[in-house]
């Protein structure tokens, strides 16, 4: 790779023009924000509750365990173009929040599974004497999920949610390839154009997005979970995707 | 019959041909065309053979290159400290944009797809082998010691024996999500079986897309399968335990 290459993409990337209009760096970073984070909360709000409670009541664990594995076979883009297929590229009205509906369906889909597993894994992980205390101080069912089980799983909830983020960014990427707005998209028209500095300059993009959004989510990781449970080696087992 | 002749009567026996082959699920809009797959078999093998290939490749680069690091990252913190976040990052970086990194460099064919096939194994790879070696009880690192073991053959002989279960589940974690991602390589002119789902979408063709689905799914649960059989073929002294097991279950 040639000196003057990464100086073309260094002026592909500062140029007025990327950074204007609706097909912009500032808009194509919205939208993909956008698609990941609407995916990745209805996502966490369908799996986390569901496996915690599954891991409480200890039932569904065949399921609850194998799914990551299940997911993990699919290949994401025959979703992305299957659901394109069905849905056809056009949000239908009251889905616009999700910016893109034929992204956001596979997505949501994708991010259930690691979170599904890690939130049943951490509530059945959870030490007995630590449950039989709360009941015996009198909390309810619901209380000992909320307030005692939930927290003392949340490294491993947690764990999973960064896998699930990684995959729907990575995927939202792919999304672009199918029409909708992304970071990727340069990468895309550079393809269609021969157009290295576009490819190269969106990857770049790209890469720092998901790295961010990654580092993003370690942080919340780190102000969220107790401080007792911190210092624990190998308890930050991630399900890979 | 004479198809050319345009009376009404032609007209209607074309249409209930037609009809007839949308209910039997034989045109282009239904799922699957099943006459499209007896005409394209020479496809899907040269699709099969080429996503098999890309999968061995990359898998078997990124365990050579797993391995040796994850045994020194065992061994040293500091590496393990350089090692383990700089796989996890690579890990993290879209397909399609480490792709697009490596387009430049390398231009488009198997070069590229390999390359990042391989980077991304790393990550399952060297997490799940450091796992293993970290899990050997320090028991019985002491009696290899206390036998007289040299290091090279304590690591041969107690060490990856024993870290074996874990190395083949990072094997399997690996082989299953590099066939599924080879799919994304078709941007770079490969892409396997993911040659069939590019063009069910560019031609709005449902056939191509459902048949590279099916059989990308079947491969990867197939090479799953396989997986576990060597697993059992190479840890043999662990079928005491697994009898053991099973009779405890029953």
């Amino acid at each position: 790779m040639h000196l003057s290459f990464l100086v073309d993409v260094w002026h592909w990337l500062t140029s007025g023009d990327q950074w204007h209009g609706g097909d912009g760096i500032p808009h194509l970073l919205a939208n993909h924000v956008r698609v990941s984070i609407s995916s990745l909360l209805v996502a966490t709000l369908i799996s986390v509750p569901l496996g915690a409670w599954l891991g409480h009541r200890r039932v569904g664990g065949v399921v609850a365990i194998n799914i990551a594995n299940i997911g993990r076979a699919i290949p994401i883009y025959a979703m992305l173009v299957l659901a394109v297929q069905i849905f056809g590229i056009t949000s239908p009205p009251g889905f616009g929040w999700t910016g893109s509906f034929v992204a956001f369906v596979p997505l949501v889909l994708l991010g259930i599974p690691p979170m599904l597993t890690n939130s049943y894994i951490g509530v059945v992980e959870v030490g007995d004497e630590l449950v039989d205390a709360a009941r015996g101080m009198g909390l309810s069912e619901r209380e000992i999920l909320g307030r005692v089980e939930v927290p003392v799983a949340l490294p491993l909830i947690m764990a999973g949610i960064r896998t699930a983020m990684v995959g729907i960014v990575a995927t939202a990427t792919l999304a672009s390839f199918t029409g909708v707005d992304t970071l990727a998209t340069p990468i895309f028209i550079g393809l269609r154009t021969d157009d290295n500095v576009a490819v190269f300059g969106g990857a770049v993009l790209v890469g720092l997005l998901a790295i961010a959004a990654d580092l993003a989510l370690a942080a919340l990781q780190r102000s969220i979970v107790s401080p007792g449970l911190r210092a624990r080696p190998g308890r930050r087992k991630r399900v890979a995707a | 019959m004479a198809l050319g002749t345009n009376t009404v009567l032609g007209n209607a026996v074309l249409r209930n041909a037609v009809l007839g082959n949308a209910v039997l699920g034989n045109d282009a809009h239904s799922w699957v065309w099943w006459a499209w797959i007896p005409k394209h078999q020479h496809e899907i093998y040269a699709y099969l053979r080429e996503h098999i290939s890309l999968t061995v490749l990359s898998v078997g680069f990124g365990f050579a290159i797993a391995l040796p690091l994850a045994v020194l990252a065992a061994r040293r913190r500091a590496v393990a400290a350089v090692v383990v976040p700089t796989v996890n990052v690579i890990y993290t970086i879209p397909s399609v944009a480490l792709l697009g990194l490596l387009l430049p460099t390398t231009g488009p064919g198997r070069d590229p797809a390999v390359i990042a096939l391989t980077l991304y194994t790393l990550a399952i790879l060297v997490r799940n082998i450091l796992e293993g070696l970290r899990g050997v009880p320090a028991d019985v690192l002491d009696a290899a010691d206390g036998m007289g073991y040299t290091r090279r053959r304590r690591l041969l002989r107690v060490e990856l024996p024993m870290a074996l279960p874990a190395i083949v589940a990072g094997i399997r974690l690996a082989t299953v999500s590099t066939i599924g991602l080879v799919t994304v390589t078709f941007i770079v002119d490969q892409g396997g079986l993911g040659r069939f789902i590019q063009d069910g979408y560019q031609r709005d063709f449902h056939t191509p897309l459902v048949v590279g689905i099916v059989l990308s799914v079947a491969l990867a649960v197939l090479a799953d399968v396989l997986l576990v059989r060597l697993e059992r073929v190479v840890t043999p002294w662990r079928a005491t335990t697994r009898r053991a097991n099973a009779r405890r279950k029953r």
